[in-house]
């Protein structure tokens, strides 16, 4: 005990300090934003899992959540819009020994990179993509995303959003992922559960966290960012092996979370290695 | 595994030989994206390169085999893909990646007709500006153009060790023609081909700047997975890699992925003369263009016409010397091409007022014959 | 929280306690540690950081058992908890009183 109280005096700085790169701290996520949190929370799992951060490299892409990798203390990459997944399939190929986390948004990910991201799960690429969703696209202001709910206003919806969203874990099933859950800003613990199980896993995983935007969508929408945390406290069940086609974001009927998938097949390395290099 | 170095006798196309040729450069990573008249390069790559080690993959388009090329590079492999018109432009913002971070890698553009889908099955030379400037922004870009099958073999290694050499993605400006012609290739020893790797990193990790450039203006590039906990970022950014958005730093950044290029000019450059010595009249080609323009020549010459050629194998940057020289002594330039006169502005931009330059162009679809080009030449001098 | 009878075994339980730190110039006033905090522990400081926005301040300093959860849900990396030693800790023990709130 008193070793510990010893160790603990030491310490003078935040225990995820030697994971963040600090000369860039404060970062540049508004006041109530979330991705803060999911990205703690993902440092947390780093960390918890064992994994040597040698190995672990984290990839982004562009808008607000893409602006993670630039506070990683990891080798870390902040690449064009959408094509993080890509740019981590050529590192994760080329290197089979990494670790590759890609921290982006819903927008990076499902609208302009959507099309990399189903074929990543489909060759079930080994790595973790984590999705910070905010409902909009926070970095250029606020307008509609693939994943805005109907009705919803952005600058680009001012009538409110005649679209349809889509379901990301339904999309990261139904594409092959072998890991796929989700969870609000609110549940840390999970996140971070989540996140490490992901890491130890072989396969492509998925992880969708729910994350206000009270600057761009929390304001056009009467929400304030503990009015978002209310709802993520209220109006969610956790239904872990839910199926991905039933977890739709209704608050009416209450916001699915949890882990829904985690099953294994082969990753793309080990059906390249058998088919492509057997003589 | 197999030999990654094929020496000896071959009789195969310039798009094999190009992929031989990324082998024996020490190529280990192909993204790829199947595109008319590139196919047959990614086709053989993804026999050979698990034959030595390597890995193919062939990806959802060439946006994000671009991608996947940078990625590779970065975890320390030699990296290539290879595309034509269509492909080439989806491929230009992460080329314009490639060059602001940095990272060391080939792209091959077997040319065909465009604009659009165009020919898709016919020779072109259309792409060389877009080669020049495809990318957003200011910049500095290497791009050779082979004119054989043999010269696709050698000029893919030259392609790979000027990239590792001077960190960024290097252009090979092939043509259809040039990429489907086969021809005797000769491959030589494993011991005889010389290849270049990238400047690495030495002393303390914690001290390590990403971007501090070393004695030629290029800076040591680790790997992902060796601790150096790099940030590498398309943001404007400075000697650390981090991003800082202001006016200065970006006058940093750019006077270092411009200088490295322009200071080593003498190093890069690589032309070729045929028939220079005595010529009153030069022309300028490159690619499959270059082969009809030495074959004009000698029709020239048979018919009394002092006729050279002074044949591009370095595209960009631009070789300005060797024409600027050439100016102050003949009576007249010729740029033959396939394009309606792309390579002809820089030549003429060279040439200035001292001497006449015209162009003998081609919109694509055939190559431009000899004969045209020496009734062109009687004509114009 | 309120207990209706003391549990038989509050004795041989361990709860961990824990002391908060504040980052106070990390801070940008969202209030998730606030809000979110299972013991109560702290609330708004009527004071500005020097970014102008109002930091936590811990009001209930005795009722932190170290659960780290204003660690993780900060946004900033601004506030953290480290677990303090039974012998070390003079503080009553949070079982035996009910919540003064």
């Amino acid at each position: 005990m008193t070793e510990k109280r010893s160790k603990a005096k030491e310490r003078s700085g935040h225990p995820l300090d030697d994971l963040l790169r600090e000369d860039r701290i404060p970062h540049i996520w508004c006041p109530g934003c979330g991705i803060g949190t999911a990205f703690s929370s993902c440092l947390k799992a780093i960390r918890s899992s064992g994994v040597e951060p040698k190995n672990v490299v984290m990839v982004s892409g562009i808008g607000c959540s893409g602006r993670a990798a630039g506070y990683v203390n990891l080798d870390s990459f902040h690449t064009t819009h959408g094509r993080a997944i890509p740019f981590a399939t050529g590192l994760k190929l080329a290197n089979p020994v990494l670790h590759v986390i890609v921290f982006s948004g819903d927008g990076d990910l499902f609208a302009i990179g959507g099309n990399h991201l189903i074929h990543a799960a489909r060759r079930n690429v080994d790595m973790t993509v984590i999705c910070v969703n905010n409902f909009n696209y926070g970095m250029t202001g606020g307008q509609v995303a693939a994943t805005t709910p109907k009705s919803a206003r952005t600058t680009t919806t001012p009538f409110g959003n005649p679209e349809t969203p889509f379901s990301l874990p339904h999309i990261a099933y139904a594409s092959g992922a072998t890991y796929v859950a989700r969870w609000t800003i609110l549940h840390t613990r999970e996140i971070a559960k989540s996140v490490e199980e992901a890491l130890l896993k072989k396969g492509f995983s998925f992880i969708e966290v729910l994350s206000p935007c009270p600057v761009n969508y929390g304001r056009r929408n009467r929400e304030s960012s503990l009015e978002t945390l209310k709802i993520y406290q209220d109006k969610t069940i956790i239904k872990n092996g839910a199926h991905p086609s039933s977890v739709d974001i209704d608050p009416e009927k209450g916001i699915i979370l949890g882990k829904f998938i985690d099953v294994d097949r082969p990753t793309c390395k080990e059906m390249y290695d058998k088919i492509c290099r057997s003589e | 595994m197999k030999a990654s170095v094929l020496t000896g006798q071959h009789y195969i196309s310039g798009d094999v030989a190009c992929a031989e040729g990324a082998l024996a450069a020490g190529c280990r990573f192909f993204a790829g994206y199947p595109i008319t008249p590139a196919t047959e390069i990614a086709e053989h790559v993804a026999k050979r390169l698990p034959e030595v080690g390597g890995t193919f993959i062939q990806m959802e388009d060439e946006i994000a085999a671009m991608a996947a090329v940078l990625g590779a590079s970065w975890a320390g492999k030699k990296s290539m893909t290879a595309t034509s018109g269509p492909g080439f432009s989806l491929m230009m913002e992460n080329i314009g990646l490639g060059i602001c971070t940095e990272t060391p890698c080939v792209v091959v553009n077997v040319q065909r007709t465009g604009p659009s889908t165009g020919l898709p099955t016919m020779g072109a030379q259309g792409d060389m500006m877009q080669a020049r400037w495809g990318a957003h922004g200011h910049y500095e870009i290497i791009a050779l153009a082979p004119s054989s099958p043999q010269e696709m073999f050698y000029l893919t290694i030259t392609a790979f060790n000027l990239s590792e050499t001077y960190r960024l993605p290097v252009l090979i400006m092939s043509d259809e023609i040039v990429g489907h012609m086969s021809e005797r290739v000769t491959i030589p020893p494993f011991k005889e081909i010389s290849t270049s790797s990238r400047p690495r990193p030495k002393g303390r990790k914690d001290r390590f700047k990403l971007y501090k450039p070393g004695p030629n203006g290029v800076a040591p590039m680790p790997s992902v997975g060796e601790g150096f906990r790099i940030h590498v970022t398309g943001l404007t950014h400075d000697e650390k890699g981090y991003p800082v958005l202001t006016a200065e730093t970006q006058e940093e950044m750019m006077a270092r992925i411009t200088g490295k290029i322009r200071k080593n000019l003498g190093d890069i450059i690589q032309t070729e003369g045929y028939r220079l010595d005595d010529a009153e009249v030069v022309l300028i080609s490159y690619g499959v263009s270059a082969r009809t323009s030495l074959a004009a020549v000698d029709l020239a010459r048979k018919h009394g016409v002092k006729a050279g050629l002074l044949r591009l194998i370095t595209i960009w940057p631009f070789p300005e010397d060797p024409i600027r020289r050439l100016a102050e002594r003949v009576k007249g330039f010729m740029t033959v091409e396939i394009n309606m006169g792309q390579i002809h502005l820089e030549v003429q931009r060279c040439v200035g007022r001292k001497t006449p330059a015209v162009l003998v162009g081609h919109p694509g679809g055939a190559i431009i014959s000899p004969d045209h080009v020496y009734e062109a030449l009687k004509e114009a001098f | 929280m309120e207990f209706w009878r003391i549990p038989l075994d509050v004795e041989e339980i361990q709860i961990t306690r824990g002391v908060v730190h504040i980052l106070e110039e990390r801070c940008k006033g969202c209030g998730y540690c606030i809000e979110f905090c299972p013991r109560q522990v702290l609330a708004f400081s009527s004071r500005f950081n020097e970014r102008g926005y109002h930091p936590p301040v811990i009001k209930n300093p005795d009722d932190c058992v170290n659960c780290h959860y204003c660690e993780i849900i900060c946004p900033e990396f601004a506030i953290y908890s480290i677990e303090i030693s039974e012998q070390d800790d003079k503080r009553p023990d949070p079982r035996l009183h009910s919540n003064p709130r």
